[in-house]
């Protein structure tokens, strides 16, 4: 999943900063994340990972950091299979 | 939606606006336009001293520079374009054949070059960054335009074509910023002189679809934006008559605005929603001017 969420940022996120670089709580808008940017990798990790964000995570708080969108598709995936 | 109804056909009744058929598109009769330029002077009287450049651009603005803004990134919905006959006399004959039969004849429309202004402030960026570097210490706009937002609706609030009063203020984060609290404390001010009941809270633009819900929820959760409101066909929904905006480096970015030291300039914005205003005062003081108190008359008119 790490690494999933990693190949979209590289795709999407159009970071001045190698992902690679990025530790797994950096902080994504400190790295340059734009807003534009977010709703981007938003979308693809909804196709990759076959989920859909509720409103209530459609948030910053939600692309803060690779971990906490690894989080956030653990918590819609884990719903899927409930 | 009775009581917006029942505002709209009263000012339809009182002659303040002129029915066109088509919902927010309407003609404004002498007195209305009497009370926008009463509030322009007051506005006037509290920014006049600042210092800015007055531009005025015509309602429509260059199609090139309106797809480089990334409006219809967030706003498609509302967006609307010129477009012309641009056929032969074969494509004539064709299309008014096809009026005729009642067919639809806009199809064979082509785009112009012009779009209609979305925000007042849309043609400035592109402007102001030909001439170059903006001075370390800031420069300041003063615009008022007619805007175009396809979002028809009987509430009289919520017009198609509309006049937005704005100033924009370019330079460094801080200054903007200042610049955008002092018009909040400017905007309750000038409503207390004018007799309106008013509030200020955070907001969100319109952003299109899921993908804006989630710009919305950014644009809040990062305070860019505050808008002054006001109850003018409810008091539940308070209409938004001003708004404070701050762009961060987006524009800035965007169009490539640097100051003196090189750094991205950020920008910030102070709109007024003129028939907005105006409607205020109608909904508030009543719809005969020479009834309103007399501090509101002095406040408008000296």
């Amino acid at each position: 999943m790490n690494e999933t969420i990693r190949g979209l940022l590289v795709k999407f996120g159009n970071l001045p900063v190698s992902v690679d670089q990025l530790q797994d709580d950096s902080d994504l808008y400190t790295a340059g994340l734009s807003s534009f940017a977010s709703v981007q990798v938003m979308l693809g990790i909804e196709e990759a990972f076959d989920v859909e964000f509720p409103d209530t995570m459609l948030n910053r708080r939600s692309f803060a950091s690779i971990a906490a969108i690894e989080g956030c598709v653990r918590l819609l995936t884990d719903r899927e299979a409930a | 939606m009775d009581m917006q109804v029942s505002l709209l056909d009263r000012l339809f009744d009182a002659g303040l606006l002129i029915e066109t058929g088509v919902d927010g598109l309407y003609g404004r009769s002498g007195q209305f336009e009497d009370v926008i330029a009463g509030f322009e002077r007051l506005i006037d009287r509290f920014g006049g001293a600042d210092g800015a450049e007055a531009i005025r651009f015509p309602p429509g603005m260059n199609r090139a520079f309106f797809e480089k803004s990334g409006y219809m990134k967030s706003f498609p919905q509302l967006a609307g374009t010129v477009h012309s006959f641009c056929g032969c006399e074969l494509d004539h004959i064709s299309l008014l054949k096809c009026m005729d039969e009642d067919g639809d004849w806009t199809e064979g429309q082509k785009a112009t070059d012009i779009v209609l202004t979305p925000a007042a402030c849309y043609p400035l960026y592109p402007t102001i960054a030909r001439r170059g570097k903006v001075a370390q210490t800031g420069a300041l706009y003063d615009l008022q335009s007619y805007c175009f937002r396809h979002e028809p609706s009987k509430d009289p609030a919520r017009q198609q074509l509309f006049r937005m009063r704005e100033y924009v203020c370019v330079g460094t984060q801080e200054h903007v910023t200042d610049f955008r609290q002092s018009w909040m404390d400017r905007g309750l001010k000038m409503m207390e002189l004018v007799g309106l009941d008013v509030e200020i809270d955070v907001a969100n633009d319109p952003f299109f679809g899921r993908a804006g819900r989630m710009l919305a929820n950014n644009q809040r959760d990062q305070n860019l934006k505050f808008e002054l409101l006001i109850p003018v066909t409810s008091s539940a929904k308070p209409t938004a008559c001003m708004s404070f905006n701050y762009h961060q480096d987006a524009f800035g970015a965007k169009w490539e605005l640097a100051l003196e030291d090189g750094s991205v300039a950020h920008t910030a914005c102070v709109g007024f929603g003129l028939e907005r205003i105006a409607l205020a005062l109608f909904a508030h003081h009543g719809l005969d001017v020479k009834q309103w108190p007399e501090h509101v008359r002095t406040a408008l008119w000296g």
